[in-house]
């Protein structure tokens, strides 16, 4: 078992596909390829198709048009050899909440000939002390738990996580963390929506950015972020007005502009011909030293994860 | 494999027989069913009381020599069987489709087959303990036989119809609306047809008009079929042609409209 993915060797191959709700095409063909061994985060603002998408993947619904294999079987005829060998982690739980942990994972155990031990699953994701307590009287982070737990029972070849770390504290979203960490490392295939974008940087092998029913990115988190424009910025100790930001812009590089980034001070060099160098950087602390500003912050590189994705899908769309 | 081989790692489980997800997801049934309190209620302390009261009542005594007990055993039957097939499974359903339960078990290895059937065994046997229940209290407390002319086949025949015409409505109503709105409309159909489906009132006592309705829907015409079959009087058959019309109609709409998310 290797922790790589294997080229070559496709966990999930969907293409062109199409889906229509009533009048609203919600897929406008889509294509998607998962290599085995691989951790693919498939992003996209509410409404760009992402639920449907999986949806369908998991055999749930049909495409209007378009074809899909995964683990090399049709899901919507061949359900019923596909579903032992995919462990999904649905969002709500799918949890009756009059039912205790250890009462849903032994039902669930029972429908497998060799699963894990509901036992042991209970032990590892730290459940055990709640195991006889109905579901309704868990926090939001042992629900989560369960849900993962619960897709793990039949030693799945592809997990499908919904917003694994969703409503879990900060501990508990690490440790969730590094349990996927560690299925990956394992060679499970593993395909993650999620609004975490933290979540993805850390994690994910490849991002698939989908924005009203159209792939519009995909590639590895550095190769997305480092599609976006270098940048430039900062934090003063005092706000600019419009013609010190137009001074300061001139001062820098010529052509340029600063943005206020509309919250505290905080401003961005934009418009520059070139990336940004140590005059750049040189040519604003003199600036600004010239007025008696302190640089309170100053970051320059490429955008993080979440505003290149910002850049990608429109700042009015909600990450 | 190595012993740092995290769990949930490994050869995929095989999925369990088809009978063994059958009989795990039925005893999932009916131990939730039984944390019910008011399920409980509607399918064994309602009609267990609509027997004896109805029979006390002498309801449905009549001068052809029937008693009370021979309207009242049918008519609690069919109203056990409304209990289980309509409100008990229409409203689990309900609320197993708005927590995503069904979603889930759908996804897993059982499917829909399994499910649907978990589902129709978990009614079949509630509905056992139900007939024996009562029919034991019939002849234990109240003295009723069955009719020399009893046709235990027109009883089986109107026990499946009713419940398929009836869960067809439960399915019905839990794949299409939201779970409140099941657990209203469930109640309330039950509350009508003890009042108007030829239970708590026979149809001949009815008014002409509202009899005539009531004769067209499924209550009444469980009553009538139970009726004929365990007293051997009375012919069933446009009764029974009834009760088909509704299970065929209610299964195939259910089946249509259904939506497991």
């Amino acid at each position: 078992m290797t922790g790589a993915p294997r080229d070559g060797e496709a966990a999930i191959v969907a293409e062109g596909l199409r889906k229509r709700y009533g009048t609203r095409e919600v897929l406008e063909g889509v294509d998607l390829r998962v290599l085995r061994g691989e951790l693919v985060a498939l992003l996209g603002p509410n409404g760009a198709g992402k639920t449907t998408t999986v949806e369908i993947l998991e055999g749930y619904r049909r495409a209007d048009a378009g074809t899909v294999r995964v683990l090399g079987l049709d899901p919507a005829r061949e359900g019923r050899a596909l579903r032992p060998r995919i462990g999904l982690m649905l969002q709500g739980g799918g949890v009756d909440p009059r039912s205790t942990p250890r009462e849903v994972l032994r039902l669930h155990a029972r429908l497998f000939r060799d699963p894990e031990d509901p036992d042991a699953l209970l032990e590892e994701a730290g459940l055990a002390p709640v195991a006889g307590t109905r579901y309704r009287r868990l926090s939001g982070g042992e629900q989560q738990r369960l849900g993962l737990a619960l897709a793990l029972l039949g030693r799945p070849e592809l997990l499908v996580l919904d917003e694994p770390t969703a409503g879990m504290d900060p501990a508990a979203k690490q440790a969730t963390r590094e349990r996927i960490a560690a299925l990956r490392a394992a060679g499970t295939t593993i395909l993650l929506t999620t609004h975490e974008l933290g979540d993805v940087e850390r994690l994910a092998d490849r991002v698939v950015v989908l924005d009203r029913g159209r792939l519009i990115a995909t590639g590895s988190p550095s190769e997305l972020t480092g599609g976006g424009s270098p940048r430039v910025r900062f934090r003063l100790s005092a706000p600019l007005d419009a013609a010190a930001r137009s001074e300061l812009a001139a001062a820098v590089a010529a052509g340029s502009r600063v943005a206020d980034d509309g919250a505290g001070n905080r401003y961005e060099l934009a418009g520059l011909a070139s990336p940004p160098d140590a005059r750049t950087v040189a040519a604003l602390a003199a600036w600004c030293g010239e007025r008696g500003l302190l640089i309170a912050e100053l970051r320059v590189g490429a955008a993080s994860l979440e505003e290149r994705y910002l850049e990608l899908v429109g700042r009015d769309a909600v990450a | 494999m190595t012993a740092t081989t995290p769990i949930g790692v490994g050869r995929p489980a095989r999925p369990a027989s088809w009978p063994a997800m059958v009989g795990a997801l039925t005893a999932q049934e009916l131990r939730l069913a039984a944390r019910r309190g008011e399920n409980l209620l509607a399918q064994f302390v309602i009609p267990v009381g609509a027997l004896i009261v109805l029979s006390a009542l002498d309801v449905g005594g009549s001068s052809a020599g029937a008693r009370g007990v021979d309207h009242a055993l049918p008519a609690s039957i069919a109203l056990a069987v409304i209990a289980a097939a309509l409100v008990s499974l229409g409203i689990a359903t309900g609320y197993e489709r708005s927590y995503g339960v069904l979603k889930r078990l759908g996804g897993s290895p059982a499917g829909t087959s399994v499910l649907v059937a978990a589902k129709t065994l978990g009614v079949v046997v509630v509905e056992a303990i139900q007939v024996v229940l009562l029919v034991a209290i019939a002849v234990v407390l109240l003295g009723w036989s069955p009719g020399p002319g009893a046709n235990a086949l027109l009883v089986g025949a109107g026990l499946v119809l009713g419940t398929v015409a009836f869960a067809g409505l439960g399915l019905l109503l839990a794949g299409t609306l939201r779970a409140e709105a099941t657990l209203a409309l469930a109640n309330l159909l039950f509350v009508l047809a003890l009042a108007l489906g030829g239970i708590a009132v026979p149809l001949d006592r009815l008014p002409p008009a509202l009899a005539a309705v009531a004769g067209a829907l499924p209550p009444a015409a469980l009553v009538q079929v139970l009726y004929a079959g365990l007293t051997g009087t009375g012919d069933a058959s446009a009764a029974l042609a009834v009760l088909a019309g509704w299970a065929v109609g209610l299964v195939v709409l259910a089946a249509w409209r259904f939506r497991w998310d």
